[in-house]
């Protein structure tokens, strides 16, 4: 069932939470204590605003055991609007639809699931921006 | 240092050997490079493998492959790094013996893909990209591969038929080589019509995945191939935490190095078996390796990558046409570039070759073990 392996990541699964380096001042996503960029220990936890944009994307057609249900779907790297890029799936978006460049948000949605009883994994995928949220 | 050399060597077909399994794949490779090198033998047993304890459920191929292979009680370990395990299991063994502690090192690389099918593969080699921040989204191997193609495309205003020239030359290189998955022609009208697989990446792009197993006997004992560079370097596993998704800076840094300790560089290279797994990887490599600027490597593939062209890539198949059996195909690139070196290509002979390297790539490039091999 791996609870506990989802569970510890609900704070970056759901609200984008990472870090910025007390150092350097990078803001740094997925956390991980280290900075990437001038390797210094950072701690502080940062909100990310979950605007981005499309740096690259791809339609998966062969997808892996727990994904097959909604074949094909659309992966693709963002650019957060604070600096990382995070690999993530779009939603709300014809698959073929999407651009290089095109301005995302994130939302909360499911991500995979273990059969008809098994559990059900929650996280961010992006949309494009809408214009009342602007 | 002392010199170290490649004394023995087996490949098998690559394919579905739906009759044989990991272990007897894993000897069959073995006896081939032990009847390849009489009178040599081995003091410890590396084995390069990625995904035997997810698709076999069978971890611990050490102390395994070395019973059923007569050789119980030598020293014996598996080294994984994904698709760059087999490189770095030469690697180790390369280490054991420049050490003085190994006088034989005995390398397997092994793969038995067709145990599982479909979707319990795919999420099996996903496992070699970030588990928590790649694959949880869906992510595949594919499907880095074509985050990284499509921004290649973008930034450098290259079509899809622009990487043709990759698959073809594999394609018309395997036709000649017995141990190939696949012999057919391919032309680059099939290719740029092929299904997706996760767009811009098509059937004809990316590599097969099959069982196979390789062996490689190395030692300090002369022979006629010498192990003249060893280096492995790494980047991050997760491919958006690159600062520059188009740099194989892995690849980059291992070669740089390999060149370094043999003192050559690539324009001394007679041959290049580098990781086709897909075939923007194949363009990366080449930029990586100082074979074509940076952005410039999809441009070799249209004439320079033949057998007589400026840089020999795929002579036997390469991943997409040899076929990809994951921890074996490091094995079976060093393998055959020995093979060129030794003059024992057959068909598929690079005439001259004095110089080869082989370049294994884990992952989506998270992992490269290069190795430069000379004629003695």
């Amino acid at each position: 069932m791996e609870i506990s392996r989802h569970w510890r990541l609900q704070q970056q699964r759901y609200g984008l939470v990472g870090e910025v380096c007390p150092h350097c001042s990078e803001k740094i996503f997925p956390p991980r204590d280290v900075c990437p960029h001038c390797s210094g220990e950072a701690k502080t936890p940062y909100t990310f605003s979950g605007k981005g944009e499309v740096y690259s994307y791809t339609t998966v057609y062969d997808a892996p055991e727990g994904y097959e249900g909604t074949t094909p779907y659309t992966v693709a790297i963002i650019k957060l609007d604070e600096g990382p890029l995070v690999t993530a799936q779009l939603t709300d978006v014809d698959n073929g639809k999407a651009e290089i460049g095109m301005p995302v948000e994130m939302v909360t949605r499911k991500l995979r699931e273990d059969g008809d009883r098994g559990m059900l994994v929650y996280g961010y995928k992006f949309r494009p921006q809408l214009a009342v949220s602007v | 240092m002392r010199d170290i050399y490649i004394n023995g060597l087996g490949t098998l077909p690559v394919g579905e050997h739906w009759e044989t399994s990991l272990r007897e794949l894993a000897v069959q490779a073995i006896q081939a490079a032990l009847k390849d090198a009489p009178g040599l033998k081995p003091e410890a047993l590396f084995v390069g493998n990625m995904l035997a304890g997810q698709l076999s459920h069978q971890e611990h191929l050490g102390a395994l492959i070395a019973d059923f292979a007569g050789m119980r009680g030598i020293e014996a370990v598996t080294v994984e790094a994904a698709g760059a395990a087999g490189g770095a299991a030469v690697r180790q063994a390369v280490l054991a013996v420049a050490s003085g502690w190994v006088e034989t090192a005995l390398v397997v690389g092994v793969e038995k893909m067709t145990d599982k099918v479909g979707a319990g593969t795919t999420a099996a080699t996903a496992s070699a990209g970030d588990s928590e921040w790649e694959s949880v989204q869906g992510v595949t191997p594919t499907a880095l591969a074509a985050l990284m193609m499509r921004r290649y495309m973008h930034d450098y205003q290259v079509a899809l038929k622009d990487f043709a020239g990759f698959s073809v030359n594999a394609h018309a290189n395997a036709k000649t080589n017995p141990k190939a998955m696949f012999h057919n022609t391919l032309t680059a009208d099939s290719f740029v019509k092929a299904g997706m697989v996760a767009e811009p990446v098509n059937m004809f792009d990316t590599a097969p995945e099959a069982d196979g197993a390789a062996a490689l006997l190395i030692s300090a004992q002369p022979a006629a191939v010498r192990v003249a560079a060893s280096a492995m370097a790494t980047d991050t596993l997760a491919v958006h935490d690159r600062p520059d998704l188009l740099n194989l800076r892995a690849a980059h840094l291992a070669t740089h190095k390999a060149y370094q300790q043999a003192g050559v560089g690539a324009e001394q290279m007679n041959v290049f078996e580098l990781h086709d797994g897909f075939t923007v990887f194949a363009a990366l490599s080449l930029e990586a390796a100082g074979f074509a600027e940076r952005g410039a490597g999809w441009k070799l593939a249209q004439g320079a990558i033949g057998l007589s062209g400026q840089i020999p890539v795929s002579t036997f198949g390469g991943l997409k046409a040899r076929g990809n059996p994951g921890g074996a195909t490091g094995v079976y690139q060093i393998a055959e570039v020995a093979l060129q070196l030794r003059g024992e290509g057959g068909a598929n002979q690079v005439m001259g070759a004095q110089w080869g390297m082989a370049q294994c790539l884990g992952g989506a490039g998270a992992t490269a073990v290069t190795h430069i091999l000379s004629k003695n």
